[in-house]
């Protein structure tokens, strides 16, 4: 900004920004498409001042339940020096706000956050550059606070007098000062969430909540094997229905559509249709052997340093084991749920969906109609933790609306979405080491077997099913990271067997990938660690350089009262036998630092394991926000235990069949132990992501507390009570 | 062929028409009467999401036909507090910012709330048991028990 000189007319644009005021966590109503700019390098697409100085910021990342929302508020209320009460936050609407990608990946804060945070600061330069003209003072004799710019005598213009209601019309400032630690008043603070409240009396409007004028409710009607396609359909069959509006058929796509909710979900449930037979899934108990069958479209080696393989022939000792970790579905609490109007030749979708932007262009792609045509607006759901069904659900509620040319809502059944929404891919993991005559790792080789593809679009199944333009890409997420492991083995080759197919349709569920290859090297490297007979945090110290990776594991083992010994436990008398197991990951070995300890009592007789204490020591650099970071570190144990203990998709040659909470278990109250969280805060760094690498260290952590406990090593997640028990007897 | 059933909802006397008495309760307070407070979940009150408390006891409205409610006293989330005087199980829901994505919130609370109206100083364990059939997959469990706990210590 030095140097800027302006005139007083000059500096902001007379067209005037839009601003859309929105109670924060409110519905959004279907405003007019309208032009604004959405470029990512322009302050005007991040935020706008109106005429009463309230701050509209827009941004195209989205709050799925995390607390991004507040973050985003906390973070544009500090740069601007606004209070947050004057901050609303529009999200995720692709008319309205910037494409900062997907929400995915724990980028939310690390990328949208610091954007934002650039965009505010470069406002707040202008604000006090245009102010500076006014008063005919040098810019940096004057401060800001509480939505003003002030002048070193005390005279004082709001920015709503500034700037109010009009456009910036400047790029944003990849220079312009972002205020220092000193200089922060609610960034860094637990401050309380703003979307809480009316979430907790009921005032919240999810997607799931949206009523348009004259509009119907629609349901699609599934295959019941996943490859059969309807031969034919009777639409006779649900006439007798009332309400029924139109049964829908094209290609393969069928669906019905009603003016209520309970006639489209009798009628979906009732109409009858000729699937044709399919059968075109492995065999569920041979699942591993179809992995490790499955042609491999690429070999990915993520790190290569020295001769492992030669190494490990020469060791002392040599380890080698294979880890597997189940298919998943994400199992959202809410059916995926999406309202789709077409009005004026154009398309509006309302959705939860994590990446509006790109589904935008999949919509459009589906329906063979200019993405100019197409607008998604974010509508809060229920959590998401990756790439659910909430595209599909708007696929399904475009094609309804567009046959019956009248808004559609779409929620999909408790069944719909653990058979249909994408799934974690099995992932198989095969790993080799050798330790010398003490006991120090000389090589270590990993091969990962999991589907080829990146964090790219996962298709539509409206448009799988009804043969309609997709990508056709198979797209599990970025899933590579983390196999490649932060010691410094002397010798090192880790490679990801990028395999041509996955039995189902893969996505990314929180922390894909990370969480899988951490769990099976953080667990095998405790296997080495005990061949070697030394204690678990002494090994993986010795193999540590980073101080910031050593702090977290040292101050962890301060946290959990660690006693330093070799695992396992010697104590192997009763029916109950109690071990703890530490382990450590740094984030896609570039940023957020995680250990964990787990402390857990394993029943010999029933085999079922119980995690008493979980303890968790985090960096993540700067926190913006500690409570909802403490917040994000709970939900990735709780839910990592859940996926680690209990979870497990099941199908047999058709279809899936864990199709309710019954049969895809989860974890439960009673079962959930106690956390304990420590956080450490960097200021003076870069804000790094929280939402998911907690995660990743979960699954070793119980994996290497049941060994210290039993003696015995369990390398198949999930770790039920059949499996230990099975486990126990073999050893 | 319709029929009009009278009820209670949050302390008022209103009507719904249908058309199919076996409607789950669900959709008539969500579709019908503007009260979005109670979630579908699963359908099959499995998760607790569209909890409600029909003659002052938590119910899983997904399970209840319209048809049986008629005469019936139903609170929903909507109707357990005010804004200005919160029920104790919401207040202790923000203290404890016992909610991520709060679709279960409505399940979690209506079913605290009618555990401590039975159960007014809870044990833990007692609290983890009595939402044993609720489920949460933000992994909130931790502070909803926390806030559960407080609303007890308050109440």
């Amino acid at each position: 900004m030095d140097g800027m000189q302006l005139s007083r007319r000059g500096l902001f644009g007379t067209g005037g920004a839009l601003v859309v005021s929105f109670a924060l966590g409110g519905a959004k109503p279907a405003a007019a498409w309208t032009e604004k700019p959405v470029a990512l390098e322009q302050v005007d697409s991040f935020l706008a001042i109106d005429a009463q100085g309230r701050v509209t910021t827009y941004v195209g990342k989205v709050d799925l339940g995390t607390g991004l929302r507040t973050g985003f508020a906390q973070i544009a209320a500090d740069e601007l020096d606004v209070p947050m009460t004057a901050v609303s936050v529009v999200e995720g609407d692709t008319a309205l706000t910037p494409d900062q990608g997907p929400t995915y990946g724990s980028l939310g804060i690390q990328i949208g956050g610091v954007q934002l945070r650039q965009a505010a600061a470069t406002a707040r330069a202008l604000l006090v550059a245009e102010a500076a003209s006014r008063f005919g003072l040098p810019a940096e004799t004057l401060r800001t606070e509480d939505g003003a710019a002030i002048a070193p005598d005390g005279r004082r213009i709001a920015y709503a007098a500034l700037v109010g209601g009009k456009a910036f019309s400047r790029a944003v400032d990849p220079g312009a000062t972002i205020k220092p630690p000193e200089a922060r008043k609610v960034v860094g603070k637990p401050v309380p969430r703003v979307d809480i409240p009316d979430k907790v009396m009921g005032r919240f409007a999810y997607v799931h909540d949206l009523k348009l004028p004259g509009m119907l409710h629609g349901r699609a009607v599934r295959p019941p094997a996943m490859g059969a396609v309807a031969e034919a359909v009777d639409a006779a069959s649900v006439a007798g229905i009332p309400g029924i509006v139109k049964v829908v058929h094209e290609k393969g796509f069928v669906g019905v559509v009603a003016k209520t909710e309970w006639a489209a979900i009798k009628a979906q449930a009732a109409l009858k249709v000729r699937w044709s037979a399919w059968a075109g899934l492995p065999e569920q108990a041979k699942l591993w052997e179809h992995v490790r069958a499955t042609p491999v479209a690429q070999r990915q080696v993520t790190s290569e340093k020295g001769d492992p393989a030669t190494a490990i022939k020469g060791a002392a000792t040599t380890l080698s084991a294979s880890y597997d970790f189940a298919i998943h579905t994400h199992g959202s609490m809410g059916p995926s749920c999406a309202v789709a109007e077409f009005k004026d030749g154009r398309l509006t979708v309302w959705t939860a969906s994590q990446a509006t932007h790109n589904l935008r262009k999949q919509l459009a792609l589906m329906l063979g109609q200019p993405v100019e045509q197409v607008r998604c607006i974010y509508q809060e759901g229920a959590g998401c933790y990756g790439r659910n069904g909430h595209e599909d659900a708007a696929a399904d509620a475009v094609l309804l609306a567009k046959a019956v040319g009248k808004p559609v809502r779409v929620q999909w059944m408790r069944a719909e979405e653990h058979g249909w929404d994408p799934k974690g891919p099995p992932t198989l993991i095969d790993l080799r080491a050798g330790l010398d005559a003490q006991g120090k790792v000389v090589g270590w080789e990993s091969e990962a077997f999991i589907p080829k593809g990146a964090g790219g679009n996962v298709d539509l199944v409206a448009a799988e099913l009804g043969g309609l333009p997709r990508e056709n890409l198979l797209s599990p997420g970025n899933i590579v990271h983390n196999l490649a492991v932060p010691y410094g083995f002397p010798a090192v080759r880790t490679t990801c067997l990028r395999l041509e197919s996955t039995p189902f349709r893969p996505s990314w569920i929180r922390t894909p990938g990370r969480m899988q290859n951490t769990y099976a090297s953080e667990a095998f490297l405790d296997e080495l660690a005990a061949a070697a007979g030394k204690d678990p945090l002494q090994f993986r110290l010795e193999n540590l350089d980073d101080p910031r990776g050593r702090e977290v594991l040292e101050r962890c083992a301060r946290l959990a009262n660690w006693q330093a010994r070799p695992s396992p436990q010697r104590d192997q008398s009763g029916e109950i036998l109690r071990g703890r197991g530490v382990t450590y990951v740094k984030y896609e070995l570039v940023r957020t630092y995680v250990a964990g300890v787990a402390e857990v009592e394993v029943n010999r007789r029933t085999g079922e394991i119980r995690v008493t204490e979980f303890f968790c020591t985090h960096d993540c650099g700067q926190i913006i926000n500690p409570d909802a970071v403490t917040a994000q570190i709970e939900g990735n144990v709780v839910s990592t235990l859940s996926r680690t203990l209990k979870e497990e998709l099941t199908f047999d040659r058709g279809t899936v069949t864990s199709l309710d909470w019954a049969s895809y278990r989860t974890i439960t109250f009673p079962e959930v132990p106690k956390i304990t969280v420590e956080l450490i805060d960097r200021p003076a760094e870069k804000p790094w992501g929280a939402g998911e690498p907690a995660a990743a260290i979960v699954p070793s952590a119980v994996s290497n507390a049941v060994y210290d406990a039993t003696g015995v090593r369990l390398r198949s997640v999930p770790f039920s009570p059949a499996k230990v028990r099975a486990a126990l007897q073999g050893a | 062929m319709s029929q009009t059933l009278a009820m209670t909802v949050n302390g008022r006397a209103v009507s719904v028409t249908v058309d199919d008495p076996e409607m789950p309760l669900l959709y008539a307070l969500r579709n019908d009467l503007g009260l979005t407070g109670p979630h579908y979940g699963c359908g099959l009150g499995q998760c607790g999401a569209c909890t409600v408390h029909v003659d002052g006891v938590a119910a899983r409205s997904c399970q209840l036909p319209v048809g049986a409610m008629a005469g019936k006293r139903i609170t929903t989330l909507e109707g357990l507090g005010t804004a200005g005087k919160p029920h104790p199980v919401q207040a202790a829901f923000i203290a404890e910012q016992a909610v991520q994505c709060g679709y279960c919130a409505n399940g979690m609370i209506m079913e605290s709330a009618s555990f401590l109206a039975q159960t007014p100083k809870p044990t833990e364990a007692q609290v983890r048991e009595a939402l044993a059939s609720n489920i949460c997959r933000c992994g909130t469990q931790p502070r909803v028990v926390r806030a559960v706990l407080r609303a007890a210590a308050q109440a």
